[in-house]
């Protein structure tokens, strides 16, 4: 059972680590990275807790292997706030009370931001469809689509300004 | 009433500031349980019965030993083998032998899932492997899963010495039946046989799963000299502490519990699983271990909530006055005795006041997972059944179903059903909050239904400990012993801001290990805000007499001339009219000349937390040809006391109706005909999600608890009783049909339709 | 005299009585004037049963306060999720 060596990029900063066989990208991330804000609610594809971005698509890493993200790019919540500053959606995310007991917080950030990047103007029903691979068992995710709503209008106004 | 109620103006209580943990919680920073890891640690897995009652004939790990890198591997044989015993630890009694034989079977695998080894290897591949190839030699033995099955007299026997409690005559044979619980005021049948209208019905619910986001997991280490670290998500860690005391035969000084960032309860996590396993590991390795459970163990071998079946007949006058009741309940406990029944029971007609009726409940073991609490344990069963059954003698007596409420409606001095008299209730006034609410005057659409449905919860106190601690710059870090779930540091800092009278962002509100701060019950039963508050605020209260005492001796006027307003001492002695206000940080600057720091613990046992009631109303559509339902809009009323933090009330009753949502709609444990469950994990075992709910309306009536500085009830209970009636009622209304059998699933759905079209 | 009455899981010590009169100034007296009636209730009151006192729940607070005319109604203690 030999180890993959695997080189990919994270948050922008390039990271090597060993694959055992079988290994996804999520026990990468939090067991060989240290990166443990990608959470496993489920191993299976069903809740969305592991969500992170490859290559700028949203992913449940859970059903990535490790080896595919080889000179791939890997961007996780870790890297969402920048220079120190929130992005607006943790922002609103705080504002609206959208997290409870805050565990499905960084996937359903990750796939937010991914919602906002494809589509900066969305209905809340495309919020809630787009949403909708996010378990969330504790706020019934009426702030959290507030947040994600607010999120964008104000981000709208960023780019027009 | 205490002083701070007559305040004129709260400044920071009922506002909604950003929460203190909130940066790490969207930053990926924060640590659950399975984000902690320790140096050297080894990977501990758990084997699980593959039979859902199995009698454990042998269990042979030679070959498991031998796979390179496992170093060690326990079963039962590895535990004190306990006597039956009631355990107050917790927040519930439980029997601690029963608690140690399910955290590992010793004779008899009693469900699918239930653990039977287990091994920590240096990687998660060789303890795999070792799993395998441990050899369990089992005896198969019969198995019951429903409840009524296992009540029969020839049932599959789980335990050979469980003699019913509870009955007049003692029982003279072992059963399934745990215990019956009962409750008769006046003559129910005399006032049956006089009734006018009547009505009767038989329901029944499917055991649901808490359903929280984040898998258990610990990490655990046994040093040389005994002393024991265990890291671990749950809702309390000094539970943790006293139950791995016990299961493990250790002192509790020997073992320090720290808590993880916790990913959900509701209930689910007021036990222990993987703590004890995780220690026993580490003793016999000698290397910290870590436990993590994949979705799987969590659906196979932690606690539901009981499936049910339960009968209900109202008889009512002309008028609409409920004169009888009888209300029988039959719950699955799992595989050990204590399912929420004796609750069900007390909270079942706790919203109405009714001069005759009985209560029975059953708690009854199955082969099936033992049974969590879950929000307000018992009550949303109980309440699906009895408020179906009111909603259709609202229908009978061509009444609305708020007024039929209403007249039946307990009050201030109405002696409750399961005993006490009511006291500061504020149900009346949360009907009427849903009554005159926009929601309810608006019109219907095509295939569309309307329910109603209420609830109860007592809500609970008892033991809590906070620390009050002021820095040298007048900050103020509190530490209390209760883990976070939903927001509860918030409203923590918040009550102590508002008390010392500074901003709330001069406040750091943490949650202490076990060593280092004062014993606290479980976060759980809504009892942080109002108990754990009420130690909070009483520490502040401490820290400002000894400010003004200080102040007084600075000044040299009486203590009763010192005043402490808006963060700071005045002086209000005529005499001494030049003694300019001094604030807290100006105090906290010369603290070690005026005697030491400035700190306060408090610890108590809290009574009086007031009962709280919720009144919902469900609109939903039902798709015609596939029987899908989607709720389309709903409004939640609870009357909350006072909201701390509005924002985080809201929340908690949002996330207790989505709960409840899915449990009437969708979830259910489904197993096959060998006892095994068929659908554990979020693909089969459905819960909502966004695409599945609209915006969740709540309106928040506030009748203020006398028991408490700030008014507050506990909140976190209540939302969640209702909803199944309240959908299950919207149903009836839109398809003119009752299902009284959750969950209310398209293909049930769709049979109703056809057999109503026949 | 308080007014005491006992949820049904006392009854079987007192054979299905459920009403007393008992004089007692806290909850600690009412356990030791129910187990002076019906031994062994005292102590199975104390660990099973909440004392809901003019209609407020105490658990296991021995040191609360029963008026002369308090309603004292015990029913099994609460916990919660
Ligand atoms: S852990 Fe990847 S989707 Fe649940
Ligand atoms: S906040 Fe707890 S799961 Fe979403």
């Amino acid at each position: 059972m030999s180890k993959t060596h695997v080189t990919t990029t994270v948050n922008g900063d390039t990271a090597e680590f060993l694959a055992s066989p079988g290994m996804t990208l999520l026990d990468a991330l939090r067991d060989e990275l240290g990166l443990t804000g990608a959470k496993e609610g489920c191993g299976s594809g069903d809740c969305g807790a592991c969500s992170v971005m490859l290559d700028g698509r949203l992913v449940c890493s859970c059903l990535v292997l490790a080896p595919e993200v080889e000179g791939r790019r890997v961007e996780t919540i870790e890297g969402m706030a920048q220079g120190g500053q929130l992005h607006p959606l943790q922002q609103k995310f705080l504002e609206h009370a959208a997290l409870q007991c805050g565990f499905c917080t960084p996937g359903l950030l990750v796939a937010s931001k991914a919602l906002l990047d494809a589509n900066p103007d969305p209905t809340e029903t495309e919020a809630r469809y787009w949403l909708a691979g996010n378990l969330c068992r504790c706020t019934g995710y009426d702030k959290i689509i507030r947040a994600v709503m607010d999120a964008a209008a104000e981000l709208r106004q960023e780019r027009t300004a | 009433m205490s002083e701070t109620l007559d305040k004129p103006a709260l400044n920071i209580v009922g506002t909604r500031p950003i929460r203190p943990d909130g940066a790490d919680k969207v930053t990926g920073r924060a640590a659950y349980g399975a984000d902690h890891s320790m140096p050297g640690q080894l990977v501990g897995k758990i084997l699980r019965s593959p039979h859902a009652h199995a009698r454990i004939v042998s269990i042979d790990t030679s070959k498991a030993r031998a796979v390179p890198g496992v170093k060690a591997i326990i079963t039962a044989s590895d535990f004190p083998d306990l006597a039956s015993e009631v355990l107050e630890g917790g927040e519930q009694a439980s029997n601690l032998r029963d608690l140690s034989l399910n955290v590992m079977a010793r004779d008899k695998a009693l469900y699918h899932g239930h653990a039977v080894a287990a091994v920590a290897a240096a990687s998660s591949e060789a303890a795999d492997e070792a799993l395998a190839r441990i050899k369990v030699t089992y005896e198969v033995l019969p198995h019951v899963l429903d409840v009524e099955p296992a009540m029969a007299a020839d049932a599959p026997l789980l335990h050979a010495h469980l003699f019913t409690e509870g009955l007049e005559a003692k029982a003279t044979a072992p059963s399934n039946i745990a215990k019956r619980h009962r409750n008769v005021r006046g003559d129910p049948e005399g006032a049956f046989a006089a009734a006018e209208v009547t009505v009767e019905g038989r329901y029944t619910t499917q055991a649901v799963h808490q359903g929280y986001i984040e898998p258990h997991a610990t990490v655990a280490a046994w040093a040389e000299d005994g002393r024991c670290e265990v890291w671990s998500s749950s809702q309390g860690q000094f539970m943790v502490r006293t139950y791995c005391a016990r299961i493990l035969g250790i002192e509790i000084s020997d073992i320090r519990v720290t808590p993880a960032e916790i990913g959900g309860g509701f209930g689910g996590k007021t036990t222990v699983y993987l703590e004890p396993v995780a220690l026993a590991l580490s003793r016999a390795s000698g290397h910290p271990v870590k436990i993590v459970m994949s979705r799987e163990d969590v659906f196979r071998a932690t606690g539901p909530t009981s499936g049910s079946v339960m009968h209900v007949k109202l008889g009512a006058s002309a008028d609409g006055t409920i004169t009888s009741a009888h209300v029988d309940l039959k719950f699955q406990a799992g595989a050990f005795p204590g399912s929420p029944v004796g609750a069900a029971c007390m909270t079942a007609l706790a919203c109405y006041d009714i001069a005759n009726f009985s209560i029975v409940g059953w708690d009854v073991v199955t082969n099936t997972p033992k049974v969590a609490a879950y929000r307000a344990p018992g009550a949303p069963i109980a309440a699906f059944a009895v408020e179906s059954a009111m909603d259709e003698l609202a229908r009978k007596l061509g009444m609305d179903p708020i007024a039929l409420r209403e007249k039946n409606a307990v009050r201030n001095g109405t002696k409750a059903a399961y005993g006490p008299t009511f006291q500061n209730i504020g149900y009346l006034e949360t009907l009427a909050a849903i009554r005159d609410s926009e929601h309810y005057k608006s019109p219907l659409g095509p295939n569309q239904g309307r329910g109603v449905a209420v609830g109860f919860w007592f809500n609970v106190g008892g033991e809590s400990t906070a620390a009050v601690n002021i820095g040298e710059d007048g900050s103020a870090v509190v530490v209390t012993g209760n883990p976070d779930i939903g927001g509860s540091r918030a409203s923590m800092a918040m009550m102590a801001a508002e008390t010392l009278g500074v901003p709330v962002d001069r406040v750091r509100p943490i949650i202490g290990d076990t060593a280092s701060i004062g014993y606290s019950m479980l976060t759980g039963g809504s009892r942080t805000t109002f108990a754990t508050g009420m130690a909070v605020v009483q520490a502040a209260e401490k820290v400002i007499l000894d400010l003004r005492q200080r102040t007084a001796k600075l000044w040299d006027v009486s203590l009763d001339h010192v005043v402490w307003r808006m963060g700071q001492a005045e002086c209000t002695d005529p005499a001494k009219p030049d003694k300019k206000p001094m604030t807290l940080a100006a105090l906290a600057a010369q603290s070690a000349r005026t005697g030491g720091p400035i700190s306060a613990q408090v610890s108590l046992n809290a009574q009086g937390a007031g009962p709280g009631f919720g009144v919902h109303l469900c609109d939903l559509e039902v798709d015609p040809e596939t029987g899908h339902v989607t709720v389309v809009r709903y409004t939640a009323a609870q009357d909350v006391g006072k909201a701390i933090h509005p924002a985080y009330v809201e929340g908690q009753i949002q996330g207790g109706v989505a709960q409840g949502v899915g449990w009437a709609l969708n979830e259910a444990y489904i197993f096959d005909r060998q006892g095994l469950m068929e659908n554990p994990g979020f693909l089969d075992y459905r819960m909502p999600v966004a695409s599945d709910l609209p915006m969740l309306d709540t309106i928040m009536v506030e009748v203020p608890n006398p028991a408490h500085p700030f008014g507050a009830k506990g909140v976190g209970e209540v939302p969640i009783v209702p909803p199944l009636a309240a959908v299950a009622n919207a149903l009836r209304g839109a398809i003119g049909v009752r299902i009284p059998h959750l969950p209310l699933s398209p293909p049930v759905v769709l049979e109703a339709l056809d057999s109503k079209a026949e | 005299m308080a007014r005491v009455t006992l949820g049904s899981e006392c009854w079987p010590f007192t054979n299905g009585q459920s009403d007393f009169d008992i004089e007692a100034a806290t909850v600690r007296d009412v356990i030791a004037a129910l187990d002076a009636r019906f031994p062994g209730l005292g102590a199975f009151a104390d660990k099973r049963m909440a004392f809901a006192i003019d209609g407020v729940i105490h658990q296991d607070a021995w040191f609360s306060a029963v008026g002369p005319d308090s309603e004292v109604y015990l029913i099994p203690k609460i916990g919660g999720g």
